[in-house]
């Protein structure tokens, strides 16, 4: 820490389409990402309906309460909205404000993961586990893999704001606060697309279903 | 920082040397990965063929009795895992890596770190999934690995979770390799380098990459469905008992499988792109239509994935209309042969053996394109699918179309590499036996699975007229043997007496050529400044040159001038981190195997390498 | 040239097929041979079909298999022709343009939009002649039948069962048809993924578990056709064999009947001795209608086994010593099977296999 690297972080030179070499990485990440909850969520859809024995989705015996995941929901949605606090507050210069929004952002996305622990607990309980019927498993992982990533953006936050604490974060580096946001912000869509899809439209039930 | 990041790997420290084993393990030096890539890559080549050949051996007769028939399935699943996702995929990889910022005039890639945990990923993963041979059998249900085959009820070994595991780290291999050429060649390019002045092979490489980063996580879901319904977990995705669709897999697998075809073929057209219009003379005829022709075939991957299921029932509209999507991605496709025939004509045509293996490719391209038209209408399909018939077309496609064109690479960008010209007489002799052997391998092929030769199957009994294409077939897979052993050779003894090739020896058209060979770290010493298409040529000949066959200038970014004599330039430090984030990343896999307290494990070392990379600085 | 293709090149393809049969193999090899290196695929095609290989899908019988065949012929016949004109193009260019000397410089095209878009165009054309028959075909394959009989396919790993359910037939490996009749097949699989074919006689249809998959067969002339399954599905996959014997309505309704009769309490002691063995052996796994205690479902059922041509799944002719060699060891002759090697004395194997062989 003795030496500083200004010039290891600042741009060498130009690059051809103005971005910065890992925006245009995240961005394409992120397209990538698409495609992985694109697979995951066609899965959940083609399995709706087809579960051969219950618990299900919803119906009389249903699993969803769709009260408390529309809060857990409305949770994640106020986290973006803190998120771009956080990005306002760098790019002015603000690095105590950056820091308590970007704590506030990791808290909300703590609070939604919460609430998915208390579902999978809850739903374990009622008698739903993964090897249950196709329902569960599709559901499962559908929501187990966005719960994987907005632990992991919680912990890029937490992480920036260690680095910001050791005054590796300075307006100059507002880049670096952007492209997490650009994370976070795509994992919010996501879980709008999920809760849409899973949780407000509802599934058939099967034909044999009692 | 450089501190905390010594004193955190402990004996690790920065490597400084440029000579010797970990100078090259730590390089981050997009040609030196380049390298790595294509030795490594050819040795998965030569275990693969090795595979080929026990399974020819073993057909070479009726009531074979070579290898035991649970080999066999494993022979042929790892023949095509390999020569797939360890040979084709990464010897395009080695190529792209080594010519990539020389042809947009780049002094590196955007990533260098990530560019050689790519690297390190693959080697892993490779060797990974060959351990699978050690530790109680290898995969045996297919390279498309269909469910339920896969299921824990009937495959209980290991063999297929190496498989999975495995593919999933080499996706991660696929996918930085991607991020990184997205960026590289988008971002990096020289000053005039604008995207329709690209070399073709540049082109094609940003068409893959971006073709592999949204087709990677779709296998990636499908093989974490699958070991999740093998995991202690035990999810139904593919159980029908629990009302699960072994057809969900195969929709996944080929919606990845299709566009990975084009994966794999692209890179050998952008590479039989270059070297057509070198030998000819002549610009590549119709560029734009070429490049548009690729870009349109990655678009149209995405619509055809089905005509790999025409026999599973899917009814006869979305039959009609896969077939439809598939007969129309020939049209792209055809230009791009039509515009290489027409690069040919009137042009100079000099038959080095780039040249003769590029020509070998559209010749035997075609043969595939035309038996996949046999096939792209389901009910002529119904007859052929997972026949001997399949097999030749999607051999004359892969070894006809991209290991041909990867050799025509090998013989045009050896001297680049390395400095020498590989031998042209043993080149000759190399390329003839590889196209008369293949065509005695594949093309009777097409013959058996029209008599009714299912693949796949490990004996078959006289008396069903199969037996004369079979040996045949054999006989032409050890003369594909024999050629690659010429390459060998021709390799082994150029690195001792080659001829110098000096910076330009084919009179190049595109940047490359314009550097010394092999090419400093640096790559250029000033960056150079495009002023069209086959930038180097204009340089050469003027911007409406070819007037005469005279050097109009010589070559002017190759030694330094000034201040850009290459000392000044700061080029990235060698690091341990990628190799030792990788090799956390497959203990992870690899414990889902042996224990779950390996996966830790391996997390434990994959974190700190990644906490280790994101605070070490590109150079100290 | 549609037309071409219908008549000439069955035509010749016919002929080739006639001299490859009565030549020598070693001539007609290197005659191949020689058309493999100089004309390629084209001539593989020609010379292929011998006509009298038991699985040729291009000496069709079945009505299905005799559209595919058509369609396969029209298609051929357009590969065909783009194959000639562009690799004869591509010859005559290499010739004509090769370098003659080394300071040549040729003139500096770089494109024609009037060609491209001809070249972009003539492919469409012969495309949309290749969709609309295809198209065309997949809709007249797919129709709906006046089905005179049903069958239910059931595969196993690694074995076929055929139930006959308006008539109370069950029987394994060898399926038996009436000439002339349009049969419809409901395809089901008891493990994995299996796909049903009789390449003479129909294109092949995959077999799913949890799905039920439709075909329809219909043959006009008696024989007996070989079929196999068509997708990998585990060790002995090649070895998941079976026949179609297709007969006169009189013959079939005989063998109906036949099938339809249990076994009866054998008289011989020789044979009661064969039959206590089988029952106390063989009846966990395997039916006998007939005989006590028989009921089993995992393998093949046994009733009339001494009918059938092959046994082990069309691995071996049905004789008395490769019965035996099957029972004494099933692991020898199909490794990987599930059947166990039931440890039976070479005594019992002498007893039970005239007993099963008794069983028509």
């Amino acid at each position: 820490m003795q030496h500083a690297h200004p010039a290891a972080h600042a741009p060498e030179h130009e690059t051809t389409t103005g971005l910065d070499h890992r925006k245009l990485l995240m961005w394409a990440f992120l397209g990538s990402d698409c495609l992985l909850f694109g697979a995951l969520i066609s899965t959940y859809m083609i399995y709706r309906g087809r579960s051969l024995a219950g618990p299900f989705p919803n119906g009389p015996e249903g699993v969803f309460d769709i009260p408390f995941t529309s809060v857990s929901a409305f949770v994640l949605l106020m986290s973006s909205l803190t998120m771009v606090l956080a990005l306002a507050a760098s790019q002015r210069g603000h690095i105590r404000g950056m820091r308590v929004w970007l704590i506030a952002t990791a808290l909300l996305g703590t609070v939604f993961l919460g609430g998915q622990f208390f579902e999978f607990t809850a739903f374990v309980a009622e008698g739903l586990t993964p090897a249950t019927n196709v329902f569960g498993t599709s559901f499962f992982t559908l929501t187990g893999f966005h719960g994987a990533h907005v632990t992991l953006g919680v912990i890029i936050l937490l992480s920036l704001v260690v680095v910001s604490l050791r005054g590796g974060l300075p307006k100059e580096e507002s880049l670096t606060v952007e492209i997490a946001g650009l994370y976070w912000h795509f994992v919010d869509i996501v879980w709008i697309v999920i809760f849409t899809l899973v949780y407000l439209i509802p599934a058939p039930l099967p034909p044999h279903a009692g | 920082m450089a501190t905390i990041t010594g004193s955190m790997v402990g004996v690790l420290r920065r490597p400084t040397s440029h000579y010797g084993v970990w100078s090259w393990m730590t390089t981050v030096d997009h040609k030196r990965i380049g390298v790595l890539y294509g030795v490594t890559s050819f040795i998965f080549f030569l275990i693969g063929g090795v595979e080929a050949l026990v399974l020819r051996l073993q057909l070479a007769f009726p009531d074979g009795k070579v290898v035991d028939p649970e080999v066999f399935n494993q022979l042929f699943t790892m023949h095509a895992t390999t020569m797939v996702f360890l040979v084709i995929m990464p010897l395009s990889a080695a190529f792209f890596n080594f010519l990539i910022p020389l042809q947009i005039g780049a002094r590196d890639v955007a990533f260098p770190r990530l560019n050689a945990f790519s690297y390190w990923v693959f080697v892993a993963g490779g060797v990974f999934i060959n351990s699978s041979f050690l530790f109680g059998g290898a995969p045996n249900a297919g390279w498309f690995g269909y469910a339920n085959l896969t299921s824990r009820a009937f495959n209980a070994g290991s063999g297929v979770d190496f498989w999975a595991l495995g593919l999933l780290g080499l996706g991660t291999a696929s996918l930085a390799a991607s991020f990184n050429f997205i960026v590289t060649i988008l971002n990096m390019r020289a000053p005039g380098m604008t995207m329709m002045r690209m070399p073709l092979f540049t082109w094609m490489t940003l068409v893959v990459a971006f073709l592999l980063i949204f087709a990677m996580p779709i296998i990636a879901v499908a093989l974490i469905q699958l070991e999740l319904d093998r995991s202690p977990l035990a999810t139904n995705f593919f159980n029908p008992a629990n009302g699960g669709d072994p057809i969900l897999w195969q929709h996944l697998f080929w919606l990845f499988g299709h566009p990975e075809v084009y994966i794999l073929i692209l890179p050998a057209m952008g590479i039989v792109s270059e070297v057509l219009p070198t030998f000819a003379r002549k610009p590549l005829f119709g560029y734009p239509a070429v490049v548009f022709a690729g870009v349109f075939i990655g678009f149209m991957g995405w619509g055809v994935w089905a005509h790999h299921m025409f026999t599973v029932g899917l009814g006869p509209v979305a039959n009609s209309v896969f077939a439809v999507t598939t007969m129309f991605i020939a049209v792209p496709t055809g230009i791009k042969i039509f515009n290489w025939i027409a690069t040919l004509w009137g042009g100079s045509l000099k038959f080095t053996t780039a040249m003769l293996f590029s020509i070998g490719f559209i010749s035997m391209f075609i043969i595939g394109g035309l038996s996949g038209l046999t096939h792209a209408s389901p009910p002529t399909d119904y007859q052929q699918q997972d026949t001997y018939y399949i097999v030749a077309h999607f051999h004359y496609v892969l070894f006809g179309g991209s290991i041909l064109a990867l050799f025509s690479g090998f013989y045009f960008w050896w001297p680049k590499g390395t400095g020498k010209l590989l031998d042209e007489g043993l080149g000759k002799l190399n390329f003839w036996l590889m196209i008369i052997g293949m065509n005695l391998t594949f093309g009777p092929m097409h013959i058996l699975g029209l008599n009714g030769m299912p693949r796949r199957i490990y004996t078959y009994p006289s008396g069903m007229g199969w037996e004369f294409w079979n040996l045949i077939e054999t006989a032409g897979s050890l003369v594909i043997a024999l050629s690659v052993l010429v390459f060998i050779i021709n390799v082994v003894r150029t690195s001792r007496n080659g001829k110098e090739a000096g910076p330009d020896p084919w009179d190049g058209r595109t940047l490359e050529w314009s550097i010394p060979s092999p090419p400093p770290e640096y790559n250029f010493a000033t960056v150079p400044v495009v002023q069209g298409r086959d930038a180097f040529w204009i340089e050469k000949y003027g911007l409406h040159g070819g007037e005469g066959a005279h050097h109009a200038a010589p070559p002017s970014h190759t030694a330094g001038s000034g201040n850009g004599d290459g000392h000044a330039i700061h080029m990235p430090q060698g690091s341990y981190l990628p190799m030792v984030t990788a090799f956390g990343q497959t203990l992870m896999l690899a414990g889902v195997i042996f224990g779950y307290w390996l996966s830790g494990v391996g997390l434990v070392i994959m974190l700190g390498g990644v906490y280790a990379w994101c605070s070490e600085p590109v150079s100290d | 040239m549609r037309n071409l293709a219908q008549s000439s090149l069955p035509a010749r393809a016919a002929t080739g097929l006639a001299k490859g049969a009565t030549l020598s193999s070693r001539r007609s090899a290197a005659a191949s041979f020689l058309s493999l290196v100089l004309v390629g695929v084209l001539a593989l095609f020609i010379t292929s079909c011998s006509g009298k290989d038991p699985q040729d899908t291009l000496s069709s019988v079945g009505e299905v298999a005799k559209k595919q065949q058509e369609l396969f012929w029209i298609i051929f016949a357009w590969a065909a022709l783009v194959f000639v004109l562009v690799q004869g193009l591509l010859l005559f260019i290499l010739f004509r343009f090769r370098r003659r000397s080394e300071n040549e410089m040729p003139a500096q095209t770089h494109g024609n939009t009037r060609l491209e878009i001809a070249w972009t165009l003539a492919p469409v054309v012969i495309l949309v002649s290749v969709a609309i028959p295809t198209v065309a075909s997949i809709f007249d394959l797919a129709k709906e039948h006046d089905v005179s009989m049903q069958v239910k396919v059931i595969g196993h790993q690694w074995w076929w069962e055929f139930q006959y359910p308006g008539l109370g037939v069950v029987t394994a490996n060898e399926l038996h048809l009436p000439v002339g009749e349009v049969v419809a097949f409901d395809l089901q699989s008891a493990d994995v993924i299996h796909s049903f074919w009789v390449p003479k006689l129909a294109g092949k249809q995959d077999v799913v578990p949890g799905r039920s998959n439709p075909l329809t067969i219909k043959v006009d002339e008696p024989g007996t056709f070989l079929g196999q399954c068509a997708e990998l599905c585990g060790i002995q996959h090649a070895q998941m064999k079976f026949r179609v014997v297709v007969q006169e309505k009189a013959q079939f309704d005989q063998w109906v009947k036949d099938q339809r009769t249990p076994v009866q309490p054998p008289g011989d002691p020789a044979m009661v001795k064969g039959s206590l063995i089988v029952q106390q052996k063989c009846s966990a796994c395997h039916t006998i209608q007939g005989l006590a205690g028989a009921v089993g479902k995992v393998g093949p059922t046994l009733t009339h086994i001494g009918g059938r041509g092959t046994i082990a799944a069309g691995v071996l002719n049905n004789t008395p010593e490769n019965l035996a060699r099957w029972i004494r060891d099933p692991q020898e002759v199909k490794r990987g099977a599930l059947m166990p090697n039931l440890g039976l004395t070479e005594d019992e194997i002498q007893a039970v296999v005239p007993y099963l062989l008794s069983l028509k």
